[in-house]
Protein backbone atom coordinates (compact mmCIF):
# COMPACT_ATOMS: atom_id res chain seq x y z
CA UNK A 1 0.00 0.00 0.00
CA UNK A 2 0.74 3.91 -0.22
CA UNK A 3 1.35 6.17 2.61
CA UNK A 4 -2.09 7.53 1.74
CA UNK A 5 -3.59 4.15 1.60
CA UNK A 6 -2.51 2.98 5.02
CA UNK A 7 -3.22 5.80 6.86
CA UNK A 8 -6.96 5.43 5.14
CA UNK A 9 -7.00 2.21 6.34
CA UNK A 10 -5.55 2.71 10.17
CA UNK A 11 -8.44 4.96 10.41
CA UNK A 12 -11.00 2.56 9.35
CA UNK A 13 -10.21 -0.16 11.43
CA UNK A 14 -9.16 -2.41 8.36
CA UNK A 15 -5.74 -4.30 6.99
CA UNK A 16 -5.96 -2.96 3.62
CA UNK A 17 -7.87 -0.81 1.26
CA UNK A 18 -7.36 -0.18 -2.32
CA UNK A 19 -8.26 2.57 -4.49
CA UNK A 20 -12.17 3.25 -5.22
CA UNK A 21 -13.35 1.72 -1.86
CA UNK A 22 -15.76 3.78 -0.13
CA UNK A 23 -14.85 3.89 3.65
CA UNK A 24 -16.33 5.33 6.27
CA UNK A 25 -13.23 6.58 8.32
CA UNK A 26 -12.31 8.15 11.48
CA UNK A 27 -11.41 12.03 11.75
CA UNK A 28 -8.17 12.82 14.13
CA UNK A 29 -9.56 16.79 13.60
CA UNK A 30 -11.41 18.69 12.03
CA UNK A 31 -11.05 22.44 10.80
CA UNK A 32 -13.31 25.09 10.39
CA UNK A 33 -12.63 28.85 9.64
CA UNK A 34 -14.98 32.36 9.54
CA UNK A 35 -16.11 31.44 5.88
CA UNK A 36 -16.75 27.95 6.21
CA UNK A 37 -17.60 26.91 9.80
CA UNK A 38 -20.88 28.95 10.27
CA UNK A 39 -22.37 26.79 7.61
CA UNK A 40 -21.34 24.13 9.14
CA UNK A 41 -22.50 24.92 12.60
CA UNK A 42 -25.66 25.13 11.03
CA UNK A 43 -25.53 21.84 9.47
CA UNK A 44 -24.32 20.27 12.79
CA UNK A 45 -27.25 21.99 14.61
CA UNK A 46 -29.80 20.85 11.66
CA UNK A 47 -28.72 16.98 12.42
CA UNK A 48 -29.89 17.56 15.98
CA UNK A 49 -26.33 16.97 17.47
CA UNK A 50 -26.21 18.12 20.94
CA UNK A 51 -22.10 17.59 20.93
CA UNK A 52 -18.70 17.46 19.18
CA UNK A 53 -17.25 14.54 18.70
CA UNK A 54 -14.46 15.61 21.09
CA UNK A 55 -13.74 18.96 22.25
CA UNK A 56 -9.74 18.60 21.66
CA UNK A 57 -10.70 17.76 17.85
CA UNK A 58 -12.52 20.21 16.43
CA UNK A 59 -10.51 23.59 15.48
CA UNK A 60 -11.91 27.10 14.87
CA UNK A 61 -10.04 29.66 13.09
CA UNK A 62 -11.33 32.64 12.06
CA UNK A 63 -8.43 34.42 9.50
CA UNK A 64 -9.94 35.23 6.16
CA UNK A 65 -11.68 38.07 7.01
CA UNK A 66 -9.53 38.91 10.19
CA UNK A 67 -9.93 41.54 11.71
CA UNK A 68 -13.30 41.38 11.39
CA UNK A 69 -13.25 43.28 8.06
CA UNK A 70 -17.19 44.44 8.58
CA UNK A 71 -20.15 44.03 10.31
CA UNK A 72 -20.91 40.57 8.48
CA UNK A 73 -17.58 39.35 9.00
CA UNK A 74 -18.15 40.01 12.47
CA UNK A 75 -21.03 38.25 12.96
CA UNK A 76 -19.32 34.80 11.27
CA UNK A 77 -16.88 35.32 13.69
CA UNK A 78 -19.22 35.94 16.44
CA UNK A 79 -20.98 32.46 15.46
CA UNK A 80 -17.59 30.25 15.98
CA UNK A 81 -16.97 32.35 19.20
CA UNK A 82 -20.00 31.35 20.30
CA UNK A 83 -19.44 27.30 19.54
CA UNK A 84 -16.39 27.22 20.86
CA UNK A 85 -17.20 28.72 24.24
CA UNK A 86 -20.78 26.58 24.20
CA UNK A 87 -18.81 23.74 23.44
CA UNK A 88 -15.72 24.29 25.25
CA UNK A 89 -13.70 23.66 22.43
CA UNK A 90 -10.11 23.79 23.41
CA UNK A 91 -8.68 25.01 19.85
CA UNK A 92 -10.41 28.60 19.54
CA UNK A 93 -7.44 30.73 18.07
CA UNK A 94 -8.36 34.85 18.34
CA UNK A 95 -6.61 37.66 16.61
CA UNK A 96 -3.09 38.09 18.27
CA UNK A 97 -2.53 34.57 18.76
CA UNK A 98 -4.27 32.80 15.60
CA UNK A 99 -2.93 33.45 12.05
CA UNK A 100 -3.89 31.30 8.71
CA UNK A 101 -5.08 28.33 9.72
CA UNK A 102 -3.25 25.64 7.40
CA UNK A 103 0.25 27.43 9.01
CA UNK A 104 -1.19 27.83 12.65
CA UNK A 105 -1.91 24.00 13.00
CA UNK A 106 1.15 22.76 12.09
CA UNK A 107 3.01 25.55 14.10
CA UNK A 108 0.80 24.66 17.24
CA UNK A 109 1.57 20.80 16.94
CA UNK A 110 -2.26 19.94 16.15
CA UNK A 111 -1.72 17.98 13.04
CA UNK A 112 0.74 14.97 13.43
CA UNK A 113 2.16 12.31 11.57
CA UNK A 114 0.06 9.37 10.44
CA UNK A 115 -3.65 11.89 11.33
CA UNK A 116 -6.54 12.32 9.08
CA UNK A 117 -7.88 15.35 8.85
CA UNK A 118 -10.32 17.00 7.27
CA UNK A 119 -10.96 20.83 6.74
CA UNK A 120 -13.14 23.29 5.65
CA UNK A 121 -10.78 24.79 3.38
CA UNK A 122 -9.36 23.56 0.15
CA UNK A 123 -5.82 24.02 1.82
CA UNK A 124 -6.58 21.62 4.20
CA UNK A 125 -4.19 19.50 2.14
CA UNK A 126 -0.99 21.25 2.91
CA UNK A 127 -0.62 18.79 6.29
CA UNK A 128 0.11 16.26 3.89
CA UNK A 129 3.62 17.58 4.50
CA UNK A 130 4.06 15.99 7.85
CA UNK A 131 2.84 12.71 6.79
CA UNK A 132 -0.52 12.89 7.27
CA UNK A 133 -4.01 12.24 5.34
CA UNK A 134 -5.56 15.52 5.04
CA UNK A 135 -7.81 17.05 2.57
CA UNK A 136 -10.57 19.78 2.15
CA UNK A 137 -14.46 18.93 2.36
CA UNK A 138 -17.64 21.51 2.23
CA UNK A 139 -19.21 22.77 5.49
CA UNK A 140 -21.87 20.55 5.46
CA UNK A 141 -19.16 17.67 5.86
CA UNK A 142 -17.60 19.39 8.03
CA UNK A 143 -20.51 20.00 10.26
CA UNK A 144 -21.26 15.80 10.36
CA UNK A 145 -17.70 15.33 11.41
CA UNK A 146 -17.84 17.47 14.02
CA UNK A 147 -20.92 15.81 15.09
CA UNK A 148 -19.86 12.22 14.25
CA UNK A 149 -16.30 12.31 14.20
CA UNK A 150 -16.23 10.35 10.81
CA UNK A 151 -16.16 11.10 7.25
CA UNK A 152 -17.01 8.86 4.09
CA UNK A 153 -14.34 8.80 1.84
CA UNK A 154 -13.35 7.15 -1.49
CA UNK A 155 -9.87 5.78 -1.14
CA UNK A 156 -7.62 7.71 -4.31
CA UNK A 157 -5.75 6.44 -6.63
CA UNK A 158 -2.02 7.59 -5.95
CA UNK A 159 0.32 9.57 -7.86
CA UNK A 160 3.83 9.33 -7.33
CA UNK A 161 6.10 12.29 -7.94
CA UNK A 162 10.07 11.74 -7.86
CA UNK A 163 12.24 15.05 -7.74
CA UNK A 164 15.84 14.28 -8.12
CA UNK A 165 19.04 16.87 -8.50
CA UNK A 166 20.14 19.63 -6.72
CA UNK A 167 18.26 22.77 -6.57
CA UNK A 168 19.65 26.16 -8.49
CA UNK A 169 19.79 28.85 -6.63
CA UNK A 170 16.85 30.80 -4.95
CA UNK A 171 15.32 27.92 -6.06
CA UNK A 172 12.03 26.54 -3.11
CA UNK A 173 9.08 24.23 -2.97
CA UNK A 174 7.11 27.13 -4.34
CA UNK A 175 8.85 26.46 -8.04
CA UNK A 176 8.55 22.82 -7.94
CA UNK A 177 5.10 23.00 -7.45
CA UNK A 178 4.63 25.25 -9.88
CA UNK A 179 6.55 23.55 -12.23
CA UNK A 180 4.48 20.31 -11.51
CA UNK A 181 1.08 21.98 -11.87
CA UNK A 182 2.31 23.77 -15.08
CA UNK A 183 3.28 20.06 -16.24
CA UNK A 184 0.02 17.92 -15.17
CA UNK A 185 -2.69 20.64 -15.33
CA UNK A 186 -5.09 21.94 -12.87
CA UNK A 187 -6.82 18.70 -13.34
CA UNK A 188 -3.51 16.37 -13.85
CA UNK A 189 -4.67 14.93 -10.23
CA UNK A 190 -8.08 15.06 -10.35
CA UNK A 191 -9.44 12.60 -7.39
CA UNK A 192 -5.81 11.25 -6.84
CA UNK A 193 -2.81 11.26 -4.23
CA UNK A 194 -0.10 13.44 -4.36
CA UNK A 195 3.06 11.26 -3.18
CA UNK A 196 6.23 13.62 -3.31
CA UNK A 197 8.91 11.99 -3.27
CA UNK A 198 12.89 11.76 -3.84
CA UNK A 199 16.29 13.13 -3.13
CA UNK A 200 15.23 16.74 -3.52
CA UNK A 201 12.15 16.70 -1.31
CA UNK A 202 14.15 14.73 1.19
CA UNK A 203 16.58 17.45 1.25
CA UNK A 204 14.19 20.41 1.27
CA UNK A 205 12.82 22.25 3.99
CA UNK A 206 9.65 21.71 6.66
CA UNK A 207 8.29 25.14 4.70
CA UNK A 208 9.25 24.50 1.44
CA UNK A 209 7.30 20.91 1.87
CA UNK A 210 4.41 22.26 3.19
CA UNK A 211 4.41 24.92 0.22
CA UNK A 212 4.48 21.70 -2.36
CA UNK A 213 1.37 19.84 -0.35
CA UNK A 214 -0.57 23.59 -0.04
CA UNK A 215 -1.12 23.38 -3.74
CA UNK A 216 -1.63 19.65 -4.17
CA UNK A 217 -5.50 21.08 -4.50
CA UNK A 218 -4.39 23.37 -7.18
CA UNK A 219 -3.69 20.06 -9.63
CA UNK A 220 -6.99 18.75 -8.53
CA UNK A 221 -5.63 16.31 -5.90
CA UNK A 222 -7.08 14.99 -3.10
CA UNK A 223 -4.23 15.23 -0.87
CA UNK A 224 -0.23 15.78 -0.93
CA UNK A 225 1.98 13.78 1.13
CA UNK A 226 5.88 13.35 1.83
CA UNK A 227 7.09 10.51 3.81
CA UNK A 228 8.25 11.80 7.35
CA UNK A 229 11.90 11.76 7.88
CA UNK A 230 14.44 13.58 10.43
CA UNK A 231 13.25 17.21 9.18
CA UNK A 232 9.74 15.98 10.06
CA UNK A 233 10.54 14.90 13.24
CA UNK A 234 13.01 17.85 14.44
CA UNK A 235 9.49 20.09 13.51
CA UNK A 236 6.81 17.86 15.65
CA UNK A 237 8.63 17.11 18.02
CA UNK A 238 8.92 19.77 20.45
CA UNK A 239 5.54 20.58 19.24
CA UNK A 240 3.62 17.36 19.72
CA UNK A 241 1.67 16.34 22.64
CA UNK A 242 -0.12 13.37 21.92
CA UNK A 243 1.34 10.27 20.22
CA UNK A 244 1.49 9.75 16.23
CA UNK A 245 2.54 7.40 13.75
CA UNK A 246 5.11 7.47 11.07
CA UNK A 247 3.97 5.83 7.90
CA UNK A 248 5.38 4.61 4.60
CA UNK A 249 4.91 3.68 1.70
CA UNK A 250 5.73 -0.17 0.11
CA UNK A 251 8.01 -0.36 -2.51
CA UNK A 252 5.83 -2.75 -3.81
CA UNK A 253 2.64 -0.31 -3.94
CA UNK A 254 0.43 0.67 -6.84
CA UNK A 255 0.53 3.98 -8.35
CA UNK A 256 -1.97 5.19 -11.01
CA UNK A 257 1.60 7.49 -12.71
CA UNK A 258 4.93 8.15 -11.69
CA UNK A 259 6.50 10.95 -12.89
CA UNK A 260 9.77 12.06 -12.59
CA UNK A 261 11.52 15.64 -12.05
CA UNK A 262 15.00 16.78 -12.70
CA UNK A 263 15.06 19.74 -10.34
CA UNK A 264 18.63 21.08 -11.29
CA UNK A 265 16.72 21.94 -14.69
CA UNK A 266 14.22 23.18 -12.92
CA UNK A 267 14.29 27.40 -12.78
CA UNK A 268 12.27 30.30 -10.90
CA UNK A 269 8.71 29.96 -12.50
CA UNK A 270 5.91 32.28 -12.36
CA UNK A 271 2.36 31.71 -13.04
CA UNK A 272 0.60 33.67 -15.36
CA UNK A 273 -3.46 35.02 -15.35
CA UNK A 274 -5.89 33.48 -14.83
CA UNK A 275 -4.85 29.81 -13.69
CA UNK A 276 -2.41 28.13 -11.80
CA UNK A 277 -1.04 26.14 -14.87
CA UNK A 278 -0.21 28.84 -16.92
CA UNK A 279 3.62 28.23 -15.86
CA UNK A 280 6.89 30.25 -17.64
CA UNK A 281 10.46 30.58 -15.99
CA UNK A 282 10.95 33.78 -15.23
CA UNK A 283 13.40 34.48 -17.76
CA UNK A 284 10.52 34.01 -20.18
CA UNK A 285 8.06 36.42 -19.02
CA UNK A 286 8.85 39.58 -20.89
CA UNK A 287 8.40 42.67 -19.68
CA UNK A 288 5.47 43.14 -17.22
CA UNK A 289 4.88 45.76 -14.56
CA UNK A 290 2.95 45.22 -11.60
CA UNK A 291 1.19 47.74 -9.11
CA UNK A 292 0.84 45.70 -6.00
CA UNK A 293 3.26 42.89 -4.94
CA UNK A 294 2.19 40.62 -2.10
CA UNK A 295 4.25 38.29 0.63
CA UNK A 296 2.29 35.97 2.49
CA UNK A 297 -0.88 33.40 2.66
CA UNK A 298 -0.90 29.87 3.73
CA UNK A 299 1.35 29.24 0.92
CA UNK A 300 4.53 31.06 1.71
CA UNK A 301 3.67 33.29 4.78
CA UNK A 302 6.49 31.21 6.79
CA UNK A 303 9.63 32.65 8.56
CA UNK A 304 11.79 31.10 5.72
CA UNK A 305 9.68 32.99 3.25
CA UNK A 306 9.97 36.30 4.84
CA UNK A 307 13.53 35.57 5.44
CA UNK A 308 14.06 35.05 1.67
CA UNK A 309 12.46 38.39 0.73
CA UNK A 310 14.45 39.90 3.13
CA UNK A 311 17.64 38.78 2.18
CA UNK A 312 16.47 40.63 -1.13
CA UNK A 313 14.80 43.64 0.02
CA UNK A 314 17.67 44.37 2.71
CA UNK A 315 18.85 48.08 2.11
CA UNK A 316 16.54 48.55 -0.83
CA UNK A 317 13.73 50.53 -1.80
CA UNK A 318 10.28 49.01 -3.78
CA UNK A 319 9.34 50.89 -6.81
CA UNK A 320 8.06 54.28 -6.48
CA UNK A 321 4.67 53.09 -8.35
CA UNK A 322 4.58 50.02 -6.62
CA UNK A 323 2.81 48.55 -3.23
CA UNK A 324 4.38 46.40 -1.24
CA UNK A 325 2.18 44.11 1.49
CA UNK A 326 3.86 41.52 3.47
CA UNK A 327 2.34 39.17 5.43
CA UNK A 328 3.45 36.99 8.16
CA UNK A 329 1.13 33.83 8.34
CA UNK A 330 0.83 33.92 12.26
CA UNK A 331 1.47 36.19 15.14
CA UNK A 332 4.22 33.88 15.89
CA UNK A 333 6.03 34.37 12.47
CA UNK A 334 5.87 37.97 13.02
CA UNK A 335 7.01 38.07 16.81
CA UNK A 336 10.19 36.09 15.34
CA UNK A 337 10.28 37.98 12.15
CA UNK A 338 10.29 41.15 14.61
CA UNK A 339 13.33 39.79 16.34
CA UNK A 340 15.46 38.94 13.29
CA UNK A 341 14.75 42.48 11.86
CA UNK A 342 13.08 41.44 9.12
CA UNK A 343 10.24 43.63 10.24
CA UNK A 344 12.66 47.19 10.33
CA UNK A 345 14.09 45.36 6.55
CA UNK A 346 10.23 45.56 4.76
CA UNK A 347 9.61 48.94 6.45
CA UNK A 348 12.47 50.95 5.32
CA UNK A 349 12.10 49.42 1.86
CA UNK A 350 8.81 50.84 1.62
CA UNK A 351 6.24 47.98 2.30
CA UNK A 352 3.29 47.46 4.65
CA UNK A 353 3.15 44.31 7.57
CA UNK A 354 -0.04 43.41 8.30
CA UNK A 355 -1.45 41.10 10.64
CA UNK A 356 -1.56 37.49 10.21
CA UNK A 357 -4.58 37.09 7.87
CA UNK A 358 -5.72 35.30 4.43
CA UNK A 359 -6.39 39.25 3.43
CA UNK A 360 -5.73 39.53 -0.51
CA UNK A 361 -5.48 35.65 -1.58
CA UNK A 362 -9.06 35.99 -1.44
CA UNK A 363 -9.81 39.56 -2.42
CA UNK A 364 -11.22 39.59 1.22
CA UNK A 365 -9.17 42.90 2.47
CA UNK A 366 -6.27 44.32 2.96
CA UNK A 367 -4.85 44.95 -0.79
CA UNK A 368 -7.88 44.37 -2.99
CA UNK A 369 -7.15 45.83 -6.68
CA UNK A 370 -8.84 47.76 -8.67
CA UNK A 371 -10.02 47.38 -12.46
CA UNK A 372 -6.80 46.66 -14.73
CA UNK A 373 -4.11 46.52 -11.72
CA UNK A 374 -1.27 43.56 -11.48
CA UNK A 375 -0.33 42.04 -8.84
CA UNK A 376 2.45 39.46 -8.45
CA UNK A 377 1.69 37.38 -5.08
CA UNK A 378 2.99 34.12 -3.54
CA UNK A 379 -0.48 32.77 -3.05
CA UNK A 380 -1.39 29.56 -4.78
CA UNK A 381 -4.29 31.26 -6.98
CA UNK A 382 -5.01 33.54 -9.91
CA UNK A 383 -8.14 32.65 -10.93
CA UNK A 384 -9.67 35.90 -12.90
CA UNK A 385 -11.16 38.45 -10.03
CA UNK A 386 -9.63 36.44 -7.03
CA UNK A 387 -7.93 39.86 -5.35
CA UNK A 388 -10.69 41.99 -6.47
CA UNK A 389 -12.03 43.30 -9.60
CA UNK A 390 -12.75 40.67 -12.27
CA UNK A 391 -10.87 42.72 -14.43
CA UNK A 392 -7.42 42.67 -12.53
CA UNK A 393 -4.63 40.19 -12.82
CA UNK A 394 -2.84 38.05 -10.93
CA UNK A 395 0.73 36.73 -11.19
CA UNK A 396 2.33 33.72 -8.97
CA UNK A 397 5.60 33.20 -7.63
CA UNK A 398 8.02 32.46 -4.89
CA UNK A 399 9.26 34.94 -2.14
CA UNK A 400 12.11 35.58 -3.79
CA UNK A 401 10.55 36.85 -7.57
CA UNK A 402 8.20 38.53 -5.44
CA UNK A 403 10.47 40.74 -3.45
CA UNK A 404 13.13 41.11 -6.69
CA UNK A 405 10.18 42.02 -8.88
CA UNK A 406 8.77 44.60 -5.89
CA UNK A 407 12.56 46.45 -6.27
CA UNK A 408 12.56 46.82 -9.82
CA UNK A 409 8.19 47.37 -9.81
CA UNK A 410 8.35 44.51 -12.83
CA UNK A 411 8.40 40.86 -12.25
CA UNK A 412 12.28 40.10 -12.56
CA UNK A 413 14.78 37.27 -11.58
CA UNK A 414 16.76 37.85 -8.01
CA UNK A 415 20.01 38.34 -9.81
CA UNK A 416 18.80 41.42 -11.69
CA UNK A 417 18.65 43.38 -8.16
CA UNK A 418 21.33 41.38 -6.55
CA UNK A 419 23.81 42.31 -9.29
CA UNK A 420 24.53 45.54 -9.32
CA UNK A 421 25.43 47.13 -5.91
CA UNK A 422 23.81 44.72 -3.75
CA UNK B 1 -35.99 10.76 -10.47
CA UNK B 2 -36.49 12.74 -13.24
CA UNK B 3 -35.65 16.40 -14.35
CA UNK B 4 -36.49 19.10 -17.37
CA UNK B 5 -34.52 22.03 -17.68
CA UNK B 6 -32.93 24.56 -20.25
CA UNK B 7 -28.98 24.56 -20.60
CA UNK B 8 -26.20 27.34 -19.69
CA UNK B 9 -23.28 26.08 -20.96
CA UNK B 10 -19.76 27.43 -19.61
CA UNK B 11 -16.55 26.18 -20.42
CA UNK B 12 -13.94 24.26 -18.54
CA UNK B 13 -12.33 24.99 -15.01
CA UNK B 14 -14.83 27.29 -14.29
CA UNK B 15 -13.26 28.11 -10.57
CA UNK B 16 -15.14 28.72 -7.09
CA UNK B 17 -13.94 32.49 -7.07
CA UNK B 18 -16.08 32.39 -10.61
CA UNK B 19 -19.17 30.54 -9.05
CA UNK B 20 -19.23 33.31 -6.37
CA UNK B 21 -16.56 35.49 -5.43
CA UNK B 22 -15.04 35.61 -1.97
CA UNK B 23 -16.19 39.17 -1.44
CA UNK B 24 -19.87 38.32 -0.67
CA UNK B 25 -18.61 35.59 1.70
CA UNK B 26 -18.91 37.67 4.67
CA UNK B 27 -22.37 36.05 4.62
CA UNK B 28 -24.01 33.06 3.89
CA UNK B 29 -28.00 33.43 2.97
CA UNK B 30 -28.83 31.65 -0.04
CA UNK B 31 -30.41 33.64 -1.67
CA UNK B 32 -28.14 36.63 -0.97
CA UNK B 33 -25.32 34.32 -2.78
CA UNK B 34 -28.18 33.52 -5.62
CA UNK B 35 -28.24 37.16 -6.53
CA UNK B 36 -24.37 37.06 -7.23
CA UNK B 37 -23.81 33.70 -8.41
CA UNK B 38 -21.06 33.66 -11.83
CA UNK B 39 -22.03 37.61 -11.71
CA UNK B 40 -17.88 37.74 -12.94
CA UNK B 41 -18.32 35.43 -15.42
CA UNK B 42 -21.61 36.32 -16.58
CA UNK B 43 -23.13 39.55 -15.51
CA UNK B 44 -27.12 38.96 -16.35
CA UNK B 45 -26.71 35.15 -15.16
CA UNK B 46 -28.82 35.65 -12.12
CA UNK B 47 -31.31 37.61 -13.98
CA UNK B 48 -32.10 35.23 -16.64
CA UNK B 49 -31.41 32.23 -14.68
CA UNK B 50 -35.27 30.07 -14.27
CA UNK B 51 -36.08 27.53 -11.66
CA UNK B 52 -35.00 23.76 -13.08
CA UNK B 53 -32.35 24.81 -15.63
CA UNK B 54 -29.84 22.93 -15.88
CA UNK B 55 -25.90 23.80 -16.13
CA UNK B 56 -23.37 22.02 -18.94
CA UNK B 57 -19.58 22.54 -18.39
CA UNK B 58 -16.50 21.46 -19.79
CA UNK B 59 -13.98 19.89 -17.57
CA UNK B 60 -12.60 19.88 -13.73
CA UNK B 61 -16.15 22.26 -12.83
CA UNK B 62 -15.82 23.90 -9.81
CA UNK B 63 -12.08 23.79 -8.73
CA UNK B 64 -10.31 25.87 -6.29
CA UNK B 65 -11.86 26.53 -2.61
CA UNK B 66 -14.00 23.87 -0.70
CA UNK B 67 -16.43 26.79 -0.17
CA UNK B 68 -19.97 25.13 -0.14
CA UNK B 69 -21.81 28.19 -0.99
CA UNK B 70 -21.09 27.56 -4.28
CA UNK B 71 -23.46 25.19 -5.40
CA UNK B 72 -25.90 26.43 -2.61
CA UNK B 73 -25.69 29.69 -4.92
CA UNK B 74 -26.19 27.47 -7.84
CA UNK B 75 -29.20 25.61 -6.53
CA UNK B 76 -30.74 29.12 -4.63
CA UNK B 77 -30.66 30.40 -8.37
CA UNK B 78 -32.69 27.09 -9.22
CA UNK B 79 -29.95 25.22 -11.15
CA UNK B 80 -31.51 21.55 -10.94
CA UNK B 81 -28.32 19.71 -11.91
CA UNK B 82 -24.87 19.96 -13.46
CA UNK B 83 -23.51 17.95 -16.70
CA UNK B 84 -19.98 18.24 -17.01
CA UNK B 85 -17.32 16.44 -18.74
CA UNK B 86 -15.49 16.22 -14.81
CA UNK B 87 -15.98 17.98 -11.76
CA UNK B 88 -13.29 19.20 -8.67
CA UNK B 89 -13.70 16.54 -6.46
CA UNK B 90 -14.39 19.10 -3.34
CA UNK B 91 -17.32 20.69 -5.31
CA UNK B 92 -18.45 17.15 -6.14
CA UNK B 93 -18.81 16.14 -2.44
CA UNK B 94 -20.38 19.55 -1.73
CA UNK B 95 -22.78 18.91 -4.89
CA UNK B 96 -23.93 15.41 -3.62
CA UNK B 97 -23.89 16.21 0.32
CA UNK B 98 -26.67 19.54 -0.93
CA UNK B 99 -28.90 17.01 -2.42
CA UNK B 100 -27.95 18.39 -5.84
CA UNK B 101 -27.71 15.78 -8.82
CA UNK B 102 -23.70 16.29 -10.15
CA UNK B 103 -23.56 14.06 -13.90
CA UNK B 104 -20.34 13.32 -15.80
CA UNK B 105 -20.50 12.70 -19.46
CA UNK B 106 -17.99 14.07 -22.15
CA UNK B 107 -20.33 13.48 -24.79
CA UNK B 108 -23.20 15.27 -23.67
CA UNK B 109 -20.41 18.31 -22.08
CA UNK B 110 -19.13 18.68 -25.77
CA UNK B 111 -22.56 18.45 -27.80
CA UNK B 112 -25.31 19.71 -25.95
CA UNK B 113 -25.91 23.57 -26.71
CA UNK B 114 -26.80 26.78 -24.86
CA UNK B 115 -30.75 27.12 -24.92
CA UNK B 116 -31.37 23.36 -25.51
CA UNK B 117 -33.75 21.46 -23.10
CA UNK B 118 -32.64 18.77 -21.66
CA UNK B 119 -34.15 15.69 -19.83
CA UNK B 120 -32.57 14.07 -17.10
CA UNK B 121 -33.09 10.34 -15.70
CA UNK B 122 -31.21 10.12 -12.47
CA UNK B 123 -31.66 6.78 -12.07
CA UNK B 124 -30.31 5.81 -14.99
CA UNK B 125 -28.08 8.46 -15.80
CA UNK B 126 -29.65 9.03 -19.31
CA UNK B 127 -29.59 12.59 -20.38
CA UNK B 128 -31.83 13.50 -23.29
CA UNK B 129 -31.36 16.82 -25.43
CA UNK B 130 -35.19 16.86 -26.33
CA UNK B 131 -33.54 19.86 -28.95
CA UNK B 132 -31.44 18.19 -30.79
CA UNK B 133 -32.96 14.63 -30.09
CA UNK B 134 -29.99 13.24 -29.19
CA UNK B 135 -29.04 10.97 -25.93
CA UNK B 136 -26.59 10.38 -23.72
CA UNK B 137 -25.12 8.07 -21.04
CA UNK B 138 -23.75 9.69 -17.63
CA UNK B 139 -21.15 7.62 -15.57
CA UNK B 140 -23.32 6.18 -13.23
CA UNK B 141 -23.78 7.99 -9.70
CA UNK B 142 -22.32 5.24 -6.90
CA UNK B 143 -25.38 3.55 -5.21
CA UNK B 144 -23.90 4.99 -2.09
CA UNK B 145 -24.49 8.31 -3.10
CA UNK B 146 -27.20 8.03 -5.00
CA UNK B 147 -29.12 6.74 -1.57
CA UNK B 148 -27.35 11.01 -0.40
CA UNK B 149 -29.25 12.45 -3.29
CA UNK B 150 -32.65 10.47 -2.67
CA UNK B 151 -32.30 11.36 1.12
CA UNK B 152 -32.18 15.11 0.22
CA UNK B 153 -28.74 15.76 0.77
CA UNK B 154 -25.96 14.40 3.99
CA UNK B 155 -27.98 15.94 5.98
CA UNK B 156 -31.24 14.81 5.21
CA UNK B 157 -29.33 11.66 5.01
CA UNK B 158 -27.75 11.95 8.92
CA UNK B 159 -31.44 12.68 10.44
CA UNK B 160 -32.90 10.09 8.36
CA UNK B 161 -30.40 7.54 10.43
CA UNK B 162 -29.86 10.02 13.61
CA UNK B 163 -26.65 10.41 13.14
CA UNK B 164 -25.57 7.15 13.98
CA UNK B 165 -22.01 7.77 13.63
CA UNK B 166 -22.13 9.35 17.26
CA UNK B 167 -22.12 5.97 18.98
CA UNK B 168 -18.59 5.92 17.08
CA UNK B 169 -17.56 8.80 19.24
CA UNK B 170 -14.45 7.64 20.58
CA UNK B 171 -11.28 9.27 19.74
CA UNK B 172 -8.48 7.51 20.50
CA UNK B 173 -4.90 8.74 19.59
S1 LIG C 1 -4.20 32.26 2.66
FE1 LIG C 1 -5.48 32.20 0.84
S2 LIG C 1 -5.45 30.10 0.14
FE2 LIG C 1 -4.66 30.13 2.23
S3 LIG C 1 -6.42 29.68 3.52
FE3 LIG C 1 -6.29 31.88 3.33
S4 LIG C 1 -7.57 32.43 1.57
FE4 LIG C 1 -7.20 30.25 1.48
Amino acid sequence: MTITEKILAAHTGKKYVSPGDLIDARVDLALGNDITAPLAIEAFERIGAKKVFHRDRVVLVPDHFTPAKDILSAEQCQVLRRFAKAHRLSHFFEIGEAGIEHVLLPEKGLVLPGDLVIGADSHTCTYGALGAFSTGVGSTDLGAAMATGRLWLKVPESLKLIYFGKLKPWVSGKDLILFTIGDIGVDGALYQAMEFSGEAIRALSMASRFTMANMAIEAGGKNGIIEPDGITLNYIKPRAKRSYRLYRSDPEAHYADVREYDVSRINLQVALPHIPSNVKDVREVGRIEIDQVVIGSCTNGHLEDLRVAARILRGKKIAPSLRLIVIPATQEIFRQALREGLIEIFLSAGAVVSPATCGPCLGGHMGVLAEGERALATTNRNFRGRMGHAESEIYLSGPAVAAASAVKGRICHPEEVLRKGA
Amino acid sequence: MKLEGRIWKFGSDVDTDAIIPARYLNQSDPKELARHVMEDERPDFFQKVRRGDILLAGKNFGCGSSREHAPLALKAAGISCIIARSFARIFYRNGLNLGLPLLESSEASEEIREGDRVRVDLTTGEIFDVTQQKRFFANPIPAFMQELIRDGGLIAHLQKRGAKGKRQSSNPD
